[in-house]
């Protein structure tokens, strides 16, 4: 991030002026009412929000449908047929394993829904960007507002997904929270791996490939997310263990598992709070670069 | 107090790397000066949007100064791009929001509080003459309407300088008619207003100053009239005939008052001093050629392209 100054930025309150103090014989200066970058970030907020509540019923029933079929299918249907997966030596429902996994791919789904197809189609298609690359602020902030907004809808996504995967199932779920700041931390820095994976696809997938994109990215992450069993049970399967370390799904189920389950098998939250973070810088910097690549020519 | 000008280029340089690598300006110098409308008449091809994305700080310079009301486009983006409203040649409204929301978010990109939004969406609504479209999502508009949209929305933050790119483009007659009345109306706003054309009565009728530009650089620059004034001919006289040769070409250079006879495909376009007497000269001179038609016209700014590259606008 080069070109973010925070040093122009006036403190909160601060009255309105310019950017610069350089009188123009002509027209007048036009910042609004309050300079800065921050009141500019916020009416981008604003705005996705504004889109989000307008667009609430469709972008809930994408969430849902995934994860409310599988609860449905695997934790409702299946018991009742006399079909049952055995969790193994845990000695807990499916059901239980499935909470914190489906939620996850809840936040995953929304911050690519809700982030990466809208961004692909105005970058791509619509160039309807260039409103906001044309405001007043560096194009990188841009892009981590977008960041950030994917954050707060992935964490809406998770809550909606929530309540479904707790009640739909016909046998017990049994969740309890050891450590609310865990928890919170957790939600935290998944939405924001959630907004960072969106930003990155966006950014990089054209209009064209978004399809693609569900093939090639979506359902493998989904698959190999340790979103259907945790990480721990792979250990007979080692390379596949090793492998699904570079999913960033990984720790957002393993950190949501410790968070809500946790007498279920979960890494150390030293691993997945630090892959988590990891993964937002990285998908964030690759998804800010290519922002800017393809706004700026 | 010193004349800034509203907007300074010097010898901007844009290479696109390609490939096939693209030198789309090439030592542009360019001033338009605070107030004015200013247009940059081209064909296709020649520069002028590149030209604006570059002062607008969406394309990187390769070379040379661009600066808004003495700001640098490369060094302070953000502080240039308070001062500036653009609509570019593609309709860029918000398509997720409705028109009163493009203006009322574009208001908030720009630091107004949620209150001054609204105050300023209305008066814009007003006008516009969309307050009854205010409701109306952005996407569902006409292109004539969506441009008056994009063109209040471009100003919403009451900037100094208004980028337009190619503004009529694809519009029906009509809509263009009343684009053009809105241009001249911002003019009482003291707006700068750059646009980009290649119709060359369009930069006549709106401009006060065009600069004429192909493959990259400016030809020339003067007020419509002062250009076509410097073609050093009264009247254009476009003489169609059968048999077009050099042969013709000399017989009509050599009538008294043509200035100059330049060949097209179907005859001579041909530079008169005057018309008097000169009708029957060309008409007696071209029928040995097998006249077929015969056009009087003034000189225009195409006359001038012409004149300057020997090709017309809309190759």
């Amino acid at each position: 991030m080069t070109d973010v100054r925070p040093a122009d930025q006036p403190p909160e309150g601060t009255p309105s002026r310019p950017g610069r103090a350089k009188a123009l014989p002509w027209g007048a200066p036009s910042p609004g009412p309050r300079a800065g970058y921050l009141p500019v970030l916020w009416g981008m907020a604003l705005r996705d929000l504004r889109v989000l509540r307008r667009n609430f019923a469709p972008f809930a029933t994408r969430t849902v449908m995934n994860p409310l079929l599988f609860v449905f299918v695997f934790t409702y249907v299946f018991p009742r047929i006399g079909q049952t997966f055995q969790p193994g030596p845990i000695g807990v429902s499916y059901a239980t394993i499935v909470v914190p996994g489906l939620v996850a791919v809840g936040m995953v789904f929304t911050g690519i829904s809700a982030v990466a197809l809208p961004l692909s189609l105005e970058l791509g298609g619509t160039r309807e960007i260039e409103d906001r690359v044309l405001a007043p602020v560096p194009v990188e902030l841009v892009a981590i507002e977008k960041l950030v907004v994917g954050a707060l809808q992935g964490v809406i996504g998770g809550l909606v997904v929530f309540p479904l995967v707790y009640f739909v199932p016909a046998t017990p779920v049994s969740i309890h929270v050891a450590s609310w700041p865990l928890l919170l931390v957790v939600v935290l820095l998944a939405g924001l791996t959630a907004g960072a994976l969106g930003l990155m696809l966006g950014t990089i997938v054209r209009p064209q490939q978004i399809g693609l994109m569900f093939a090639v990215v979506v359902v493998p992450i989904t698959f190999l997310g340790c979103v259907y069993y945790p990480w721990a049970l792979l250990h007979s399967i080692p390379w596949l263990q090793g492998l699904v370390l570079l999913n960033p799904l990984v720790y957002m189920s393993e950190g949501l598992r410790a968070a809500l389950t946790p007498d279920l098998p979960h890494m150390h939250p030293v691993a997945f709070l630090s892959a988590l973070a990891l993964a937002t810088a990285v998908l964030g910097t690759i998804g800010v670069r290519a922002f800017v690549r393809r706004t700026l020519s | 107090m010193p004349d800034l000008p509203a907007l300074s280029i010097t010898g901007l340089t844009k290479r696109y790397p390609g490939p096939p690598p693209i030198m789309a300006v090439d030592g542009l110098d360019l001033e338009v000066r605070p107030g004015e409308i200013f247009a940059l008449l081209g064909p296709n091809g020649a520069g002028k949007t590149t030209t604006v994305g570059v002062s607008t700080t969406r394309v990187r310079p390769t070379a040379g100064m661009v600066q808004v009301g003495g700001l640098d486009v490369v060094r302070d983006p953000a502080g240039v791009k308070r001062r500036i409203g653009v609509v570019t040649q593609y309709n860029t409204l918000d398509r997720s929001c409705t028109v009163r929301e493009n203006l009322y978010y574009h208001c908030r990109y720009f630091g107004y509080s949620g209150p001054d939004a609204r105050r300023r969406s209305d008066e814009l609504l007003a006008q516009f003459k969309l307050t009854d479209r205010g409701e109306g999502m952005a996407a569902t508009l006409s292109g004539g309407l969506a441009q008056r949209v994009q063109i209040a929305r471009a100003i919403a933050h009451r900037p100094g300088m208004l980028f337009l790119d190619e503004p009529t483009a694809g519009l029906d007659p009509q809509s263009r008619l009343a684009l053009w009345e809105l241009v001249t109306g911002l003019r009482a706003e003291g707006i700068t207003v750059l646009l980009t054309t290649h119709y060359m009565e369009e930069a006549d009728r709106l401009s006060d100053r065009v600069a004429i530009i192909d493959h990259g650089r400016v030809l020339v620059t003067g007020t419509p009239a002062e250009l076509k004034r410097g073609i050093g001919a009264e009247t254009v006289i476009e003489v169609h005939v059968e048999r077009p040769g050099a042969e013709f070409r000399q017989v009509v250079s050599a009538l008294s008052s043509v200035r100059e006879a330049q060949p097209m495909a179907t005859g001579l376009r041909v530079l008169a001093h005057s018309r008097e007497g000169l009708l029957p000269r060309l008409v007696e001179a071209a029928l040995p050629y097998g006249l077929r038609d015969i056009a009087v016209h003034e000189p225009t700014l195409e006359t001038v392209f012409i004149q300057l590259t020997g090709r017309e606008l809309r190759d």
